[in-house]
């Protein structure tokens, strides 16, 4: 990525909630904790001295627990909520700052947000809904119809125009909730946990339809969540909160591979890695002989190496089938050649097979099975032994792959779905 | 603790204060009974002049539409009976009476309801005059009453709206408070002012509630009508007034009657005012 225009940037916002906000700030300065304060003051930080950039057209994920204060956070960056001291600046003004009617300008034209409960009218329509923003800022009736109707077409709400929020499902409310703030055509979008109250199937779909969107309109995306998986597969960048501050921010394999404290390492620990690992973060390097050299020199190699099968390949590495020890042995007393005795009938599998899926193949298998790339290369094998050290989270079983294709999203994107 | 602490004056003061009142603001209470006695007088004439099955069929009709058909047989039936027992025009004058209270309570209830549920500072101040007016009896004020207003039906009119505005107050305060917080958030995010805030999303989200709080205004209004005969006013609770101190048991029970089938059609078609709307 080259250079990248900061859209947002947060620098020490701090919120606090409560009476004594003077003394309490003074306590956090000095590194007292949350409860420590309320303790004193009777004041709860709902964010503590908080730092991030959000760049223009990036998914920025803030996901932590309730009560981590990620949803005070969010609402700091259009001033729901006024942050007690702090800087938030959008486009390089700072909102904190602002008029009365410089915000409100701010609100129509640079911001929008979906809400966790949708926080549609119930005495409107749903065309009624999605021009609300429009409506406000006194745009004539039929332009915001249509702008309104493209951004229900968008989300895929045609044809419901005149239905009323209560007769749709909480996945097409939570559409609706989304074409009403496209319909405004804000640069930023702030979506507070926007899926959470979706079932499991339907929050996939619309993280689908959600990056599918953002694929061509490049919006930037302030996206909260309590789901990891969630903040894995949809974000660019993700900021891990507790307690009211940040813990780490980074990209989903950096919160991944490197937790950079213990909160995060439990919180990664949840994680299904069979679901993010794929066979090359697993496989072990192959040995192999080539199909020219004789039985003798394979057999001699497997005695070296105290192995019962070997891997034979051509002068491009591509894999042909496996070699046996006997097999190698009555070749070399019987004349016969490596062709002669290799066995086709070997399983294989690309190197970008979710671990999930290569239980089966694994276990049941004789010989290693065979990690191959698209032109049947062979990469490396998996041994058991390695697979199941990757699942139990012992990070030598696991490949580095960081100076590699292993860059951006691989984790998050490719691999979770 | 007689001896302590001598007794307070306190119905000194408020006779002293009460006479200065009827000096001072004597203007605006002659404007004020002037201005109610037309619009009580007035809408009396317009009803009296409408021949009476025209309005039952009228009213009727309004309350199948509102309502439901029964309720229209029943409004039908039951001003039909009124005529039959010869309260028509009790009926019309009380129906006046209670229709000027509950426009005067309706002026008064539902600003001063948005304007609380806007302002804290505002309610705390008004929730104790509310509390304060629910409870009192009705004859203390009306004594003061017929000192501002004289006698006829203006002091019934006001001791009526003072009996039951607070509903209708503490209802719109209610509704517009009642609207979830994350629909509030919403319009805020997208640049709404208070202006249109209260008016696209608050007021109608708060109707029903609001419309609650006009039929409980109306019944209690409708309740003070036999309190409101005691300094003159007319109309249904007059009859009764007149039975009961001249111990007619049958013809107390007759006017009664007239009082409770009104009540219960005006409740009927008002009740569904509110909620029969959200519906569609």
């Amino acid at each position: 990525m080259n250079e990248r225009n900061k859209k947002i940037s947060v620098q020490n916002v701090t919120k606090i909630f409560g009476k004594n906000a003077k003394k309490a700030a003074q306590l956090l300065k000095e590194g007292k904790d949350k409860n420590e304060i309320l303790k004193q003051t009777g004041a709860t930080i709902g964010v503590n001295q908080a730092n991030f950039d959000v760049y223009e057209g990036e998914i920025f994920v803030i996901m932590g627990l309730s009560g981590s204060g990620k949803s005070t956070l969010v609402r700091t960056l259009n001033r729901l909520i006024d942050p007690t001291s702090g800087v938030v600046s959008i486009d390089g003004k700072d909102i904190t700052k602002m008029s009365k009617d410089e915000l409100r300008e701010t609100r129509r034209k640079k911001i929008s947000m979906v809400f966790q409960k949708f926080a549609l009218l119930p005495h409107r329509t749903i065309l009624e809904n999605t021009e609300y923003g429009l409506e406000i800022q006194g745009m004539e009736k039929e332009t915001r119809k249509n702008k309104a109707l493209e951004s229900l077409r968008l989300v895929g709400l045609e044809g419901y125009e005149n239905q009323y929020p209560d007769q749709l499902s909480g996945g097409m409310q939570q559409r609706v909730g989304l074409a009403r703030a496209l319909a405004n055509d804000t640069d930023v979008l702030l979506m507070d946990e926007a899926f959470s109250a979706l079932d499991p199937l339907i929050r996939k779909d619309m993280q689908d339809e959600l990056l599918e969107l953002q694929s061509s309109m490049s919006k930037t995306i302030v996206f909260i969540t309590h789901d990891l998986d969630e903040a894995l597969r949809i974000g660019d960048r993700i900021a891990l909160m507790k307690d009211g501050s940040i813990v780490q921010i980074g990209t989903p394999e950096e919160i991944l591979m490197n937790p950079s404290n213990q909160y995060v390492e439990r919180f990664v620990e949840d994680v299904d890695l069979s679901k993010v690992l794929t066979a090359k973060h697993v496989m072990k390097r192959a040995e192999t002989v080539q199909i020219d050299k004789g039985p003798r020199v394979a057999l001699q190699l497997m005695r070296k190496l105290g192995i019962s099968s070997i891997y034979a390949v051509d002068k491009k590495k591509t894999l042909l089938g496996a070699i046996t020890a006997a097999d190698a042995k009555n070749a070399a007393e019987n004349g016969k050649t490596l062709q002669d005795i290799l066995d086709t009938h070997i399983q294989m599998v690309d190197e970008e097979t979710l671990l999930t899926d290569l239980f089966d193949q694994v276990s049941t298998a004789s010989i290693p099975v065979a990690v191959v790339d698209a032109n049947k290369r062979l990469l490396g094998i998996l041994v058991r032994g390695a697979v199941i050290g990757a699942l139990a989270g012992n990070n030598e079983a696991i490949n580095d792959f960081e100076n590699e294709v292993f860059t951006s999203k691989l984790l998050a994107k490719e691999v979770l779905n | 603790m007689e001896g302590l602490l001598p007794k307070l004056p306190v119905a000194n003061w408020i006779d002293v204060f009460v006479d200065w009142l009827t000096v001072t603001f004597a203007v605006v209470f002659d404007g004020i009974t002037v201005a109610l006695e037309s619009i009580v007088n007035g809408l009396y004439s317009v009803l009296s002049v409408v021949p009476s099955f025209l309005f039952m069929i009228v009213l009727a009709l309004i309350a199948w539409k509102l309502a439901s058909r029964g309720i229209g047989l029943f409004t039908l039936i039951g001003l039909f009976f009124i005529d039959n027992i010869g309260y028509w025009d009790g009926m019309l004058q009380t129906l006046s009476l209670v229709l000027t209270a509950v426009i005067i309570t309706i002026l008064i209830g539902l600003p001063l309801g948005i304007w609380a549920s806007q302002k804290s500072t505002v309610r705390h101040v008004i929730t104790p005059i509310l509390d304060f007016m629910q409870t009192m009896p009705a004859f203390v004020y009306l004594i003061p009453a017929i000192f501002f207003f004289s006698i006829g039906v203006v002091p019934g009119v006001v001791a009526s709206v003072i009996f039951a505005v607070p509903p209708t107050i503490r209802l719109t305060i209610l509704g517009i408070k009642q609207v979830p917080t994350d629909i509030i958030e919403a319009t805020e995010a997208f640049g709404s002012t208070s202006k249109q805030r209260l008016l696209k999303v608050q007021l109608p989200l708060a109707m029903p509630t609001i419309m609650a709080g006009i039929n409980q205004s109306i019944m209690l209004s409708l309740s003070m009508v036999v309190i409101a005969s005691m300094v003159g006013a007319p109309g249904l609770g007059a009859d009764v007034y007149r039975a009961v101190t001249q111990i007619q048991i049958g013809r107390g029970f007759e006017a009664g009657l007239a009082i409770v089938v009104m009540a219960i059609i005006l409740d009927r078609i008002t009740q569904n005012i509110g909620t029969k709307k959200q519906k569609n």
